[in-house]
């Protein structure tokens, strides 16, 4: 062999065995103040579905998480495809993937992902999980009824067609029933050795402190497998002691680094890993009888009133001014025509026009919080909001309240007494699918108690819409309608629409290869950490 | 002796009960829903409702305080609403943690409280007693969170001699007394120590600037004892009094700081109550407060034993 073909030989030796060298361990501090539920079903809500949830499991429907250049779409997780009926739109099928293994070696059958139902939904079941239930049941409002067909085929059946029932489905992880039989058919011993299909395996867990994970490296999806050797996840709830634990080398990575720590950790050679991600941080406006945000022209007012550019030097860069509901290039975000712009002047024509002014002064009261979880940082920016509207001649009250006590206020629906008068409410959403996205906030049929519509708002166009978007199957077609939704929201102000989160975090320069998808979840798998 | 002992524990009883009452009202009364740490946020208000029929928090409350109040009798605080772990669990390995850390910084704090105080109260109004009163002054004012942000600052972020969180390199439950898990405890235990230090050097100068002043001590020196004795004498005088103050000190210590845990992550009984607050973890809540009180009342117990027997005269009393 020539020498020059023999180094080649040897490099395509040494590249190909790259992926089986050691590639260090990750350790991540967490917002969370635990380690998030271990059995399937993870609570800690996006944090915990990202750090828990997908980690060790997999449900039937992914997220694509390779792209961080466009926002995510669905792909076959667990299901290898799934199809409605073509007669009853009720009926799904979906094709269970072959030869998937739990991490205790058993296998995965469609009776097992029935059985993964009934730990949420069937009360009388043995392996029904009161705490598991709590997370899982509102994630699956759709599913009425689901048989296993043969090993590979499961059967859902829905309420009403729905054809938002695969995002649904991305919430749910598959637990294995074999594991749980093993540990004495008990939640708490399975949570100490949880067992999923996903492309990690929880090796040891202490409470409150740590958790670490290594690579499945059976894992079905080979390219997905984990580089790392270990990946180890610490709750660290203070920001402070986060910025802390990264900069004296306890951690590699932070999730959600307080922005006026940025300057010093990149001052420290930290990287500052940013991107767009269905996140809203909104105003929700009350449309209940009386409210002053009932006229389209003080709604739109409003939003022409906010400093968007200069909110956004406030919160030192670290936000995405809002045109819309979504995110700027979201797939969903349609071409609308109310451009979420400055423009003092037309505020104020548009409150004259509703009827404000020096004999009639537009006044109002807002529910804000201090803290909570998305809320960025609640207080100066409502206080800056507050300014940009006075300068337009609406004057805003505040009323504090706590964040636990807010989310019961949002539960209760505007007219509740628990909102105290308030015509509006600081609040941010998770809007990564439909239902989260648009649905569940003014849906008519949704208002509390029975959904999240706090705002009481009930417009049977939009309703129409919605049950366009649940009877649409063709995901293109689907996104089409969505669209004319997301110009809905948009050109009739429905919301105060104000920023949306960069779902910061900072890592240490040694960590490579994260791809962060503009997702509320991430995959670890490409990470490795330099020498 | 016997008589007083029997007499103090069974004080203890109503003491147990009504601390009982008062924390069960106390996690009812403050805002917020018990089950926040179970549901998920988007969850509606019907499945509150039915959720809260599952735990059983639509029953009358005094139906849950002696339902609650029935098992602690029996040693069951019952099971955290958002872990599932039972709460007796979750308390003793958080109370080894907390011991382990109020351990040194009792050993700090009332090392040098003690030497702060002695010397200041032996040279009064000297240069030396002024020294001491400024720290002993400081090491009650200042916000022992900030101090622990300041330290983590200077000796992890800045110069990393030490880590800033965590209680060792694997956690707390693979815990040895090794120079890589003692290294975990020194800023937080430093930061927990300076308050009780404060406290402990105040109340010492101040009883040993009165116990000089008294003739006694006069009378001592007239007889011929040299400082060493008139010490021993002031010691003895002073013990009672600083023995109380020390116990309660210790006491507050063993409680652990909600503050200091949490700024450190230190994974002990502060750190649980205050995470047990942001999930409005009620059995959590409720376990852990009775137990910290319960831990209370026995340190005064054992103090009031201690000082009768330094003190035949509190006995008496």
């Amino acid at each position: 062999m020539m020498p020059s073909r023999m180094a080649a030989a040897i490099a395509a030796a040494l590249l190909t065995a790259t992926p089986a060298l050691a590639q260090g361990t990750l350790r991540i501090g967490m917002t969370a103040s635990d380690i998030p539920m271990t059995t399937g079903q993870p609570d800690q809500g996006g944090e915990g579905q990202r750090f828990m949830g997908l980690t060790v499991y997999d449900a039937l429907v992914h997220w694509d998480l390779t792209k961080s250049d466009k926002p995510s779409t669905l792909i076959p997780g667990l299901a290898a495809s799934w199809s409605v009926d073509a007669t009853d739109k009720n009926k799904w099928i979906f094709k269970i993937r072959e030869g998937v293994k739990f991490h205790d070696g058993s296998t995965l059958t469609a009776a097992a992902v029935v059985w993964n139902f009934d730990k949420l939904l069937k009360q009388d079941a043995p392996q029904f999980d009161q705490r598991q239930a709590s997370q899982g049941r509102s994630r699956i409002p759709a599913v009425a009824s689901y048989r296993a067909i043969d090993d590979l085929t499961l059967e859902i059946t829905t309420r009403a067609p729905d054809a938002t029932l695969p995002y649904q489905l991305a919430w749910i992880g598959i637990s294995s029933p074999a594991q749980w039989e093993k540990v004495g058919k008990n939640w708490q011993e399975f949570a100490k050795t949880p067992s999923g299909t996903g492309p990690w395996k929880l090796t040891a867990l202490t409470p409150r402190e740590r958790a670490e994970l290594v690579p499945n490296k059976e894992y079905w999806d080979k390219p997905r497998i984990p580089k790392l050797d270990k990946m180890i996840l610490i709750p660290l709830p203070e920001a402070n002691t986060r910025v802390a634990a990264l900069r004296s080398g306890q951690v590699d990575w932070i999730e959600a680094p307080a922005p006026d720590a940025v300057p010093s950790l990149k001052a420290a050679g930290m990287q500052i890993i940013t991107n767009a991600y269905p996140h809203n941080w909104t105003w929700h406006l009350s449309r209940a009888e009386g409210s002053v945000w009932n006229d389209v022209r003080v709604r739109q007012a409003a939003n022409l009133a906010v400093d968007r550019e200069g909110l956004k030097e406030l919160l030192g860069g670290l936000m995405i001014p809002a045109e819309g509901f979504m995110p700027p290039g979201h797939q969903w975000f349609g071409n609308p025509k109310f451009k979420l712009k400055r423009d003092l002047a037309q505020a104020k024509k548009l409150l004259a026009e509703a009827g404000y002014g020096p004999s009639k002064p537009f006044q109002t009261k807002i529910l804000i919080s201090a803290s909570g979880s998305g809320q960025m940082q609640p207080l100066p920016m409502n206080e800056f909001i507050q300014q940009n509207l006075a300068e337009a001649g609406m004057k805003i009250d505040f009323e504090v309240v706590e964040w636990n006590t807010l989310i019961n206020i949002w539960r209760a629906g505007a007219k509740h007494e628990s909102s105290r008068g308030a015509t509006g409410m600081n609040y941010s959403y998770f809007i990564q699918d439909p239902f989260t996205g648009f649905m569940r906030h003014l849906q008519c049929n949704l208002q509390p108690p029975a959904g999240t519509n706090w705002g009481l708002y009930c417009d049977p166009e939009m309703d129409k819409l919605f049950d366009e978007v649940r009877n649409t199957f063709d995901a293109e077609a689907q996104s089409k309608v969505l669209q004319r939704i997301h110009e809905k929201y948009v050109d009739e102000a429905l919301f105060l629409m104000v920023t949306h989160d960069v779902n910061a975090r900072a890592m240490s320069p040694k960590v490579k290869g994260f791809v962060q998808a503009q997702n509320w979840f991430q995959d670890f798998g490409t990470i490795t950490m330099a020498p | 002796m016997l008589f007083y002992l029997v007499k103090r524990v069974l004080y203890t009883l109503p003491v147990a009960f009504g601390v009982s009452i008062v924390c069960f009202m106390l996690v009812h009364i403050a805002p917020g829903d018990p089950l926040t740490s179970v549901l998920p946020p988007d969850a509606s208000a019907q499945l509150q409702q039915e959720m809260r029929r599952l735990y059983g928090f639509d029953r009358p409350y005094y139906e849950q305080f002696l339902r609650w109040f029935g098992r602690a009798l029996q040693g069951d605080l019952g099971t955290s609403i958002a872990t599932g772990r039972s709460v007796t669990s979750e308390l003793v390995k958080a109370m080894g943690n907390t011991l382990i850390l109020a351990a040194f910084a009792t050993m700090i704090g009332f090392v040098l409280g003690g030497l702060f105080g002695f010397v200041a109260g032996y040279f009064r109004n000297s240069f030396i007693d002024r020294f001491a009163s400024l720290l002993s002054v400081i090491g009650v004012s200042v916000p022992h969170y900030w101090l622990g942000m300041v330290l983590v600052i200077i000796f992890s972020a800045q110069l990393g001699w030490l880590p800033a969180t965590g209680a060792g390199p694997g956690g707390s439950s693979d815990w040895a007394w090794d120079w890589a898990h003692l290294k975990h405890v020194v800023l937080p235990a430093i930061t927990m120590s300076v308050i009780p230090m404060g406290i402990v050097a105040r109340t010492i100068r101040a009883l040993v600037a009165d116990i000089l002043s008294q003739e006694f001590v006069g009378g001592l020196r007239a007889k011929g004892l040299l400082d060493l004795g008139v010490f021993k004498h002031v010691v003895k005088n002073a013990a009672p009094t600083a023995l109380a103050v020390m116990g309660l000190q210790f006491g507050y210590l063993l409680g652990g700081s909600i503050l200091i845990e949490t700024v450190f992550s230190w994974p002990g009984t502060g750190f649980l109550l205050g995470n047990a607050i942001f999930q409005r973890d009620l059995p959590l809540l409720q376990g852990t407060i009775l137990v910290l009180a319960m831990f209370f009342v026995v340190l005064n117990l054992i103090v009031d034993l201690v000082q009768s027997a330094i003190d035949p005269r509190i006995q008496r009393s």
